[in-house]
């Protein structure tokens, strides 16, 4: 019982770092080709400054409640995917300093320069979260003692000795790519006007059949990679409820971009990243990550779970620090509402 | 040394030694930003206003270095612990996790409030977004010390049969006395560094003949709050930590003097160099009885040495320990005696042009770092052979699925990573000092 509930709380906390850092991540993705001059770069970086470093501490408070709750998974996973998540850590860093040092120079040449920078580790950071999910779900190369360890690439095959890109998870990193891009560009229209706006939404038309024939497509190959995945939902046929979530938010987005309601279109992509990986979640339950031949091995909310001790206690601080970081947010989103403008101000991107 | 577990212990102790660098500034600028806008706030004088700006761009820097150096931190302990993360996660990630969402969403919230929020914010709120960055730097550094604390003295936890760890209170971790002790001696040597880096500016300021006003202030509020910080590290941080470490960890205690046989009247080697080999002390300049009257308040008190220890539980790098212990006692008292000489200057009004004194404040500059490296390099390698103080050895607790060429792989790549991140900051910090506190000023306009 515990230990579902802590599964849904990581749950919980990994979406909300999917939903709140993707935009910061497609924002940064899409800077380079979006916006072209200065002016508009600027306008970009105000959009997603106040807010994308705190955007950012989701996943370092989720990483610190997994370690916490399911310590053997953070073991196991963060050492056997251990090079590309430093790489992620490394894309980390270079995109945070790429956010904060570019407005300390006025000169093209050094803003350029982070421009480039930023936009390479937001892509980069895409692909290895992309593929880090679609490896979750195709499975690992499972040890008897818990761990294993995977390569960048094999043979790009989803066989018994697979890397961390393959096809599949290939086609996942190109997915996250399309569909954070999407939540990125659609932020952006919401918060800035002009022709970094237009351009954006020029973007996000074109994007939004992308991500529509890529869900299609990834949600095929899944279940031809792992055709498990449909357990849970044949266990429990509530759980079709996610796909069609999924459907009606890729519907909403298109209905609300056409209409010009640039705050629904947002709010509905950040539904559709919802759903897809509540759907990931439900699909997986009770598993934390497969193992890629046998069930017997799989790391489960059960064997990689902290004691009975832990989890109850873990509670009492889980709760009073969310609610509080729930609050923080809320207060800066309010005092960041509305469009941004380079006129002057406090801003300093 | 099994190869792989030398490539993770230097990985972890390069990338947490490098990242230590920025947070020991953040925190001890962040309270002393505080008082500048308190002294606005009294006194009224735009003056107070503008150190404060400018003590917030430096701060700004140093703080996005110090974030995303600290970022790889709270993954490294998967990546490269695996096995130690596996069997603690339970208790250790406790405060760890805590620290995340009780430290740095406030810090993040409020940090761009008081870097770009003057304006909207007035006066008054804006010392409150000042505050709550403090109070958030401040309990991260607790976080992480309870941490630590844990791993050097394991409280309030069960073993279960899997051989996990759990955490059965939780006030124990948090509640721990060696996090106590250990918080407030590691929060004054940041307070150390951040008021030796505020009274320096204000010296180079003083020597070059500009904004002196400027200068004058920060030289004022660095020597205060330093001799302040340099003399709690001493009495009673750094007493306290000694007894309660030799309490608690006598190996460590005796490797961090080299202390190789048991002595009553044990004496305090002040220069030397420990041979590990023979068991002696060569070249040694020593203080009779001394270490026995630090230790137990008397000078007939026996010191355990590490005859008492069986090899096997002996720090493994006592030279290593030894070295980094006598380096930071030694520079402790060497601030201290800088910021008591500085102190009673500026009580006389004389500081301001002692310009020899000003010259010895501005190059003690890199040695409250060094210090700070140094106090935690006894702290980690005095808790060697273990990772959990007598529960789990260090060869236990490494990622054994991680070879040690992948180890070195990465371990280049954050050095490479980290060269540059250095060049930037370097960069933009020299920039930000020569640009200089003085609102608007061109170079011509220096002369305050």
């Amino acid at each position: 019982m515990m230990e579902t509930v802590w599964f849904i709380l990581v749950a919980f906390m990994l979406t909300a770092y999917v939903v709140l850092d993707g935009f910061d991540l497609g924002a940064g993705a899409l800077h380079l080709i979006a916006a072209r001059t200065d002016e508009e770069r600027r306008l970009l970086l105000r959009s997603i400054g106040p807010v994308w470093d705190g955007n950012e501490v989701w996943l370092l408070a989720a990483g610190g409640t997994l370690f916490y709750a399911f310590p053997l998974l953070y073991a196991s996973s963060f050492s056997g995917f251990y090079l590309p998540l430093c790489m992620v850590l490394w894309l980390l860093v270079l995109r945070a300093i790429a956010i904060e040092f570019r407005a300390h120079l006025d000169n093209s040449l050094w803003r350029d320069f982070f421009d480039g920078m930023l936009s390479i580790a937001s892509l980069l950071l895409l692909v290895l979260f992309g593929a880090a999910l679609g490896n979750v779900i195709r499975g690992v190369p499972l040890g008897k003692d818990h761990y294993f360890f995977v390569p960048l690439w094999t043979d790009f095959a989803p066989g018994p000795n697979p890397g961390a890109l393959d096809w599949y998870t290939a086609l996942c990193a190109l997915m996250a790519i399309a569909a954070t891009s999407l939540h990125g560009a659609l932020y952006v229209i919401m918060k800035t006007t002009g022709p970094l706006q237009t351009r954006m939404g020029a973007i996000a038309n074109r994007l939004w059949p992308v991500v529509a024939v890529g869900t299609i497509a990834g949600l095929a190959a899944t279940v031809v990679v792992r055709p498990r995945v449909l357990d849970n939902y044949r266990a429990l046929p509530v759980g079709w409820i996610i796909p069609l979530a999924v459907v009606v938010a890729l519907g909403g987005i298109r209905y609300c971009s056409r209409r010009g309601s640039e705050r629904n279109a947002f709010l509905f992509s950040c539904g559709y990243l919802t759903a897809m990986l509540a759907g990931a979640a439900f699909a997986l339950y009770p598993v934390l990550l497969p193992s890629g031949s046998d069930p017997a091995l799989n790391l489960t909310i059960w064997n990689s779970s902290a004691g009975p001790s832990s989890l109850s206690i873990g509670l009492i601080w889980w709760s009073i620090g969310m609610a509080i970081a729930i609050g923080y947010s809320v207060l800066v989103y309010t005092m960041f509402r509305g469009k941004v403008d380079n006129s002057g101000g406090d801003g300093h991107y | 040394m099994n190869d792989a577990l030398f490539i993770h212990r230097i990985h972890f102790a390069f990338t947490i030694t490098y990242h230590y660098l920025f947070p020991q500034l953040t925190m001890g600028l962040a309270p002393l930003i505080v008082v500048l806008k308190t002294l606005a706030l009294r006194t009224n004088r735009p003056v107070y206003d503008e150190a404060a700006r400018f003590w917030t761009k430096i701060f700004g820097i140093n703080f996005v270095a110090g974030v995303v150096t600290g970022i790889p931190m709270e993954f490294q302990f998967g990546t490269n612990w695996a096995r130690f993360s596996e069997f603690t996660g339970g208790v250790i990630a406790q405060p760890l996790a805590m620290e995340a969402v009780f430290s740095f969403f406030l810090e993040s919230a409020f940090l761009g409030l008081l870097l770009f929020g003057e304006r909207r914010l007035g006066r008054r709120g804006h010392w409150w977004a000042a505050f709550m960055v403090f109070a958030g730097s401040w309990l991260s550094g607790f976080f992480i010390v309870a941490a630590d604390a844990w791993m050097q003295h394991p409280v309030a936890y069960r073993i279960l049969p899997n051989g996990r760890f759990e955490v059965t209170s939780f006030w124990g971790v948090l509640t721990n006395p060696w996090a106590l002790i250990q918080y407030a001696h590691t929060m004054s040597g940041a307070l150390t560094t951040g008021s030796i880096v505020m009274a320096a500016l204000g010296a180079f300021y003083l020597l070059n003949r500009r904004d002196s006003e400027f200068g004058a202030i920060f030289l004022r509020v660095g020597v205060i709050a330093g001799i302040i910080a340099t003399i709690a590290q001493v009495f009673p941080t750094g007493d306290m930590h000694g007894k309660y470490m030799a309490q608690h960890q006598p190996a460590a205690t005796a490797g961090m003097e080299a202390l190789f046989e048991s002595k009553a009247g044990a004496p305090m080697v002040i220069l030397g160099q420990p041979d590990v080999e023979h068991q002696r002390i060569d070249n040694p300049i020593v203080v009779s009885k001394l270490l026995s009257f630090l230790i137990y308040g008397t000078t007939r008190a026996e010191v355990k040495g590490l005859d008492q220890f069986p090899k096997d539980q002996w720090p493994t790098n006592i030279p290593l320990l030894y070295f980094a212990y006598h380096v930071m006692a030694g520079l402790g008292t060497v601030f201290l005696a800088i910021m008591a000489v500085s102190a009673f200057l500026l009580w006389r009004g004389a500081l301001d042009h002692s310009r020899w004194m000003l010259w010895i404040l501005m190059l003690t500059t890199p040695f409250p770092f060094i210090a700070n490296t140094a106090g935690w390099l006894v702290a980690e390698t005095g808790r060697q052979p273990w990772l959990v103080y007598g529960l789990l050895r260090t060869e236990q607790g490494f990622s054994a699925n991680v070879s040690a060429a992948n180890g070195l792989f990465t371990l280049l790549g954050f050095m490479g990573l980290y060269a540059v991140l250095t060049l930037l900051y370097l960069f933009l910090m020299s920039r930000q000092i020569a640009e200089g506190p003085a609102p608007h000023t061109a170079v011509s306009g220096a002369q305050a």
